[in-house]
């Protein structure tokens, strides 16, 4: 094996002045230069994988890494099991992940794991190495457009229980100001499609000219390309923008932060570039036009979205639209805004619950609503649509339930308006 | 040893059926097509094979419209070739016109081992390795699992009554139905998918086939719920008092 050279100058010119190195050279290769790297060079030839081997162990994103709280994992340890000859591909740690954020925040040397979990992960997906849960939803996706499984034709289905117009594009042959990009959960989950509901209430309440693409739409893919299914990801993209280039509209409004972040970020690299908003951003500045009368004189806490905070930067417009809600007393958990816990639900995450289960202690999302119990929270509000699920599942297996309630916020808008 | 795998699409049973409530028809046009689920263990069986053994595997479809994806996966899988078999053919074409132009193909095109899902769900009569066997004068067996060679030889297992399970041996060639393969059907990632659709060809080939004995479908229909389901209501311990109750009832339970 060839032995690192040192890396320091033997001496340094700065301002004019010569500055010898021999103080501080390494005259001996480190211990570290021993290592066989070959494994750790096999995930950082990666396209998107490189920045692992960017990583010198401060350890900042173990303090901040949610799922180094319930398990023995952090993108340190991934780095330094690589280093010792770990295979990643093969470790249960790839599929760990969440992509929630909070380590890339801290990292002082951008060890970006938004960019090495899905680039390492496609790898192990092409070599057959991935959960077999994980694998199902992305089969269910390839051929429902949703990764629940449910039939594609039905996915307009909660439309009828809206008992408001709820227009389709492909029959409303108009421009429409929102194209509402209402996405997987929010079309079949039962506890999604009651916050569907409310904003549908809430659009109608408020004379939105809207459409949705209804059976035209599929899933817009982000989580699973974040879990490795790229080409997926490519499928579903190119779908839907051929269908969204079919209508006119001003602006899309998506319910759910992970297809904001496709919208945001990856559709235009695809050719779809349209204005987009997260529906909390598109309510807050019409706070005044929704008749916000019925009293909610409850203590809510609010849970950010990894994808609608960290990965996009907005806080404000969900608190905005929450402390507009007559006699609602705000707290804030200590993991709040930048520093919010992650559900457990994104990068895949929302598929991989046996898997998980059997390499943590406790899910992210149980973790999470005992922080809102701590606080005193009467309800905890969501505005992702993994999130009412899995937390109201959380409430029920930590023993609290009765004691919090989940709600989405448009379902606390559409109570204060009296829409529901 | 070259495999030939017989695969076919079915109706998506995720979609409720559509049936033309004049004629009785099921309305082919109104529905998802999906790969039979015994097909893909089929093709899976057979790339273990070829894992153990170097042997070259083609996939086979009648063209009845919209098998493109299906054999381009087979393909992404691992698969060697895919034919698809072109012809006077729609998603009505019954098995036994299907089983004539394979057999046809088959004469043509000679393979040691052919291989097929046992049956499929949309007529259920696992006919297809039977009718092209027979049609070719081969061995044949049926709800086959373990299929492995063995110099010029195969051997396979097969499920007897009374919890029995036979191993048998066939000379080659010899038309085997799938009820299983040995692990469950590997995923083929949809990049993999899309490369294969640019990177490779489906091989069409013509085949005439000529007037067959065939069953008329007369109408399709929905059988009549003849019970219903008891929903047993109540807290933990009623539900859990009913449960026992019925389980003596029907004498489900001993002592």
């Amino acid at each position: 094996m060839q032995k690192a050279k040192s890396i320091e100058l033997e001496v340094a010119v700065v301002n004019g002045i010569e500055l010898p190195g021999h103080w501080n050279r390494m005259f001996e290769p480190r211990v570290i230069s021993e290592y066989d790297l070959s494994v750790l060079d096999q995930v950082t030839s990666i396209p998107g994988a490189e920045s692992l081997g960017y990583c010198y162990q401060c350890g900042k994103c173990t303090a901040v890494c949610p799922v180094e709280t319930v398990g023995d994992y952090s993108p340190r340890k991934i780095f330094r099991k690589t280093q010792l000859g770990v295979s990643l591909m093969d470790s249960p740690d790839l599929w760990l992940c969440t992509t929630c954020r909070n380590c890339l925040r801290v990292c002082p040397k951008e060890v970006n794991m938004i960019d090495i979990m899905p680039a390492v992960r496609e790898q192990a997906v092409l070599e057959g190495k991935a959960p077999a849960e994980l694998l199902t939803a992305f089969e269910n996706t390839a051929r429902y457009g949703n990764p629940l499984g449910e039939p594609p034709r039905k996915r307009t289905e909660w439309v009828k229980s809206a008992e408001v117009p709820v227009p389709v594009m492909s029959q409303v042959k108009a421009p429409v100001d929102v194209l509402w990009f209402v996405e997987c959960y929010p079309s079949y989950h039962p506890r999604g499609k009651d916050a569907s509901v409310a904003l549908a209430r809430l659009f109608n309440a408020l004379g939105v000219e809207f459409g949705i693409l209804g059976t035209e739409e599929k899933c817009s893919g982000d989580s699973q390309r974040m879990a490795g299914e790229k080409g997926l990801f490519e499928m579903l993209a190119e779908h839907n923008i051929k269908m969204l280039s079919k209508y006119q509209f001003n602006q899309i409004v998506v319910t759910d932060p992970h297809a904001f972040n496709a919208f945001l970020h990856e559709y235009p690299k695809y050719g779809g570039q349209w204005p987009v908003q997260h529906y909390t951003q598109f309510l807050a500045p019409l706070i005044d036009q929704m008749h916000l009368t019925r009293p909610l004189n409850k203590k809510v806490t609010f849970h950010d979205p990894c994808y609608l905070g960290r990965h996009n930067g907005e806080y404000e417009a969900p608190r905005d639209l929450l402390k507009a809600i007559p006699g609602l007393d705000l707290v804030e958990m200590g993991h709040c805004r930048e520093t919010a816990y992650c559900c457990g639900g994104g990068g895949g995450g929302m598929w991989l619950d046996s898997f998980t289960r059997d390499y943590t202690s406790q899910r992210l999302s149980e973790k999470r609503v005992l922080e809102a119990v701590e606080y005193g929270a009467d309800i905890l509000a969501v505005t992702c649509p993994y999130e009412v699920s899995r937390f109201e599942d959380a409430v029920k297996s930590t023993g609290n339930g009765g004691r919090l309630e989940v709600k989405d916020i448009a379902e606390l808008l559409a109570y204060s308006a009296e829409l529901i | 040893m070259r495999i030939l795998v017989l695969t076919k699409s079915v109706p998506d049973l995720v979609e409720e059926l559509v049936l033309d409530e004049d004629s009785g028809e099921l309305l082919h046009d109104e529905m998802t097509y999906v790969p039979s689920e015994w097909d893909d263990h089929a093709v899976e069986e057979a790339l273990l094979i070829k894992e153990d053994s170097n042997a070259d595997v083609t996939v086979l479809a009648v063209d009845t419209g919209d098998v493109d994806n299906m054999l381009f996966t087979a393909l992404a899988k691992g698969a060697d070739r895919a034919i698809k078999l072109q012809g006077d053919f729609d998603l009505s074409t019954s098995n036994r016109k299907r089983a004539q132009a394979i057999a046809h193909y088959v004469k043509e095109n000679p393979y040691d081992l052919i291989l097929s899902g046992v049956q499929a769900i949309d007529d259920i009569d696992g006919q297809i390795p039977a009718m092209v066997a027979g049609l070719l004068g081969m061995p044949h067996a049926s709800v086959v699992t373990d299929v492995r060679l063995d110099g010029d030889r195969v051997h396979f297992h097969q499920e007897y009554g009374g919890g029995l399970q036979a191993e048998l041996a066939s000379q080659t060639p010899v038309v085997l139905g799938i009820q299983a393969a040995r692990k469950p059907p590997r995923y083929a990632s949809i990049a993999k998918v899309r490369q294969m659709m640019k990177s490779s060809v489906l091989e069409e080939v013509e085949v005439a086939v000529e007037e067959v004995p065939e069953l008329e479908i007369r109408r399709f229909f929905k059988p009549v719920a003849a019970g219903h389901a008891e929903m047993i209501d109540g807290d933990a311990e009623e539900v859990a008092e009913r449960i026992v109750s019925i389980l003596k009832e029907r004498n489900l339970v001993r002592g």
